[in-house]
């Protein structure tokens, strides 16, 4: 069959084109954090890796992906459930508001908390009373990160679900399952991809998360630097190398998510073509 | 979705009030300290506040570089949508994965790594300083910071589009005589370019937000280079935390006022491809 753009000069012009600006514009920024990060051989770039600062600051990064990660997890699900398999008043309102961490800058989402719950705060008064202090120090980074990455899984899962409908969760209700029972035979496998992708998406946001994790920070060595923010602190130490080798850990972590996710595609792809 | 589905299945309640809970919690919750922070300010102190001239400098920064980054963006978008949707060639699975890197990618990372490169001195903006162009702690290095992270949107938004229109369609124009430009133009465009325009104003809200790209390589000069997100930030480390709450009032406006245009927009194309249906 003819199509529009088959002619051999166009599409190989075309195909060029893409490649040559792909590699200008994200393979040679990619290539550049690597070289960046070796640029003085291994022994800085490993001594730099293995030293207190960024392991501290990976353990931090690890500890607000493992709990901001099953937290927006379980969100996501019931939200997604709410909204494709029950239809009430105020369902476009709910879908609208979850998009709000998506539209506004994340140094707004920072501000919202620390306004909230900082000395000035109505809430963060009351907590210092208390002698509980979650602004500039690491529960209030977890907090912003939950609501920065809040609509990833939900916006996943409800496209899916809605395609899907809910005629085999009405079958099983009807052949007398519970609600677990329910989920976990008949809604999880039908979702488990987009929902690793959620997950997938969450994660890499959660552990990259720069702007709103700043503004709630503080900055603190050792304690609420994680390796954004060390990215940010050395970088502006002049210390490149520094930043460069965890901005390459941060990379490698980018890399691996862009590969798990074009699996997840190439996997779903092929079951829609042999389903 | 009929009422009786509604009755059928369980969990209504549940996950409801999980859902309440959570968004009063996460999302409603802190959105009253703004509102309570904005009431401390009288009218006239509130547009003093939005109206410094080096803020309204910033508004001019950042719009425009946005502006920049998104038709960028709608462009290099389309091109890589096309080849992606259109034709075969080895590598397009690694070209295709690549579009997600932006996303993938810390924004403090991306934006280090370009001003790396487009430094005076760097790889890149040493090309480029013989030719007179300038990127780093410019206007073009915002837009190029803002361009960089908000590459998925066109490109994801247009794909399915181009991949899902039958190929009768161009057949029929070609067959009729009609030149690739002319048959692109008047059978693909129609088809596609509400999907160009959603993913353009994705990106440019996207755009208007970004921070951790674009500070390091704007160099943050006072009325040449400040973007609205590094306003906000620098009034809360002055602790001027009214302040920082009018200019966050204001762009909190714009972002759901940009979002509410987009879902509407993208309402009504659907709504017209699949004739009510939706």
């Amino acid at each position: 069959m003819k199509r529009i753009g088959d002619g051999a000069a166009t599409r190989i012009g075309l195909i060029a084109l893409a490649v040559i600006m792909t590699t200008l514009f994200l393979v040679i920024p990619l290539a550049g954090i690597f070289y960046q990060a070796l640029a003085e051989g291994m022994a800085p770039f490993w001594q730099n890796l293995t030293s207190t600062f960024t392991r501290e600051a990976i353990g931090l990064t690890l500890l607000i992906a493992l709990l901001t990660v099953p937290i927006n997890l379980v969100f996501g699900i019931f939200l997604a459930w709410l909204v494709t398999r029950f239809t009430f008043p105020g369902r476009r309102l709910l879908q609208t508001l979850i998009d709000i961490p998506f539209a506004v800058s994340p140094v707004v989402a920072g501000l919202l908390y620390l306004l909230l719950y900082g000395r000035t705060g109505w809430l963060g008064s009351i907590l210092s009373e208390q002698d509980v202090q979650l602004m500039f120090a690491w529960p209030g980074m977890v907090l912003v990160t939950v609501f920065v990455t809040c609509p990833f899984v939900a916006r996943e899962l409800i496209p899916l679900m809605q395609a899907q409908g809910s005629a085999e969760e009405e079958a099983g209700v009807t052949l007398g399952a519970g609600g677990w029972t329910l989920f976990r035979r008949i809604t999880l496998p039908n979702i488990r991809w987009a929902l690793v992708y959620g997950v997938i998406l969450t994660n890499a946001r959660a552990i990259g998360e720069f702007g709103a994790v700043s503004v709630v920070s503080g900055s603190i060595r050792g304690e609420t630097i994680n390796l954004p923010l060390q990215v940010e602190l050395l970088y502006q130490d002049y210390n490149t190398v520094g930043a460069f080798t965890s901005a390459a850990l941060l990379a490698a972590l980018a890399v691996v998510t862009l590969m798990i996710k074009a699996m997840l595609e190439w996997h779903t792809h092929r079951r829609e073509k042999t389903a | 979705m009929s009422a009786r589905a509604a009755r059928v299945l369980p969990g209504f309640s549940l996950s409801l009030g999980v859902t309440l809970l959570f968004v009063s919690l996460i999302l409603l919750l802190p959105m009253t300290s703004l509102i309570g922070q904005l009431s401390t300010l009288s009218w006239s102190q509130y547009w003093a506040a939005i109206t410094d001239p080096r803020l309204i400098a910033s508004y001019r920064v950042t719009i425009g570089a946005a502006l920049a980054a998104s038709l960028f963006n709608a462009l290099f978008g389309l091109l890589m949508a096309w080849v992606l949707a259109r034709y075969t060639f080895p590598g397009k699975r690694l070209l295709d994965a690549l579009m997600d890197l932006p996303f993938a990618l810390p924004t403090a990372v991306a934006g280090i790594t370009l001003a790396t490169l487009y430094s005076r001195n760097g790889a890149v903006g040493s090309l480029l300083a013989p030719l007179g162009i300038e990127v780093a702690y410019t206007w073009l290095g915002i837009a190029l910071a803002m361009a960089f992270t908000s590459v998925p949107f066109v490109v994801r938004t247009v794909q399915p589009v181009l991949e899902d229109l039958p190929g009768q369609a161009d057949e029929a124009a070609l067959t009729l005589g009609a030149s690739n430009l002319y048959a692109f133009r008047r059978v693909i465009l129609p088809h596609i370019w509400p999907a160009v325009v959603t993913g353009t104003g994705l990106s440019f809200a996207r755009s208007l937000g970004e921070f951790g790209a674009v500070i390091f390589i704007a160099g943050n000069m006072p009325y040449r280079t400040e973007v609205v997100s590094l306003m906000m930030a620098t009034r809360l480390e002055e602790y001027d935390y009214a302040g920082a709450a009018a200019i966050a009032s204001l762009v909190m406006l714009v972002s759901l006022l940009l979002l509410l245009a987009i879902n509407l927009w993208q309402g009504r194309f659907y709504r017209h491809l699949h004739g009510g249906r939706h």
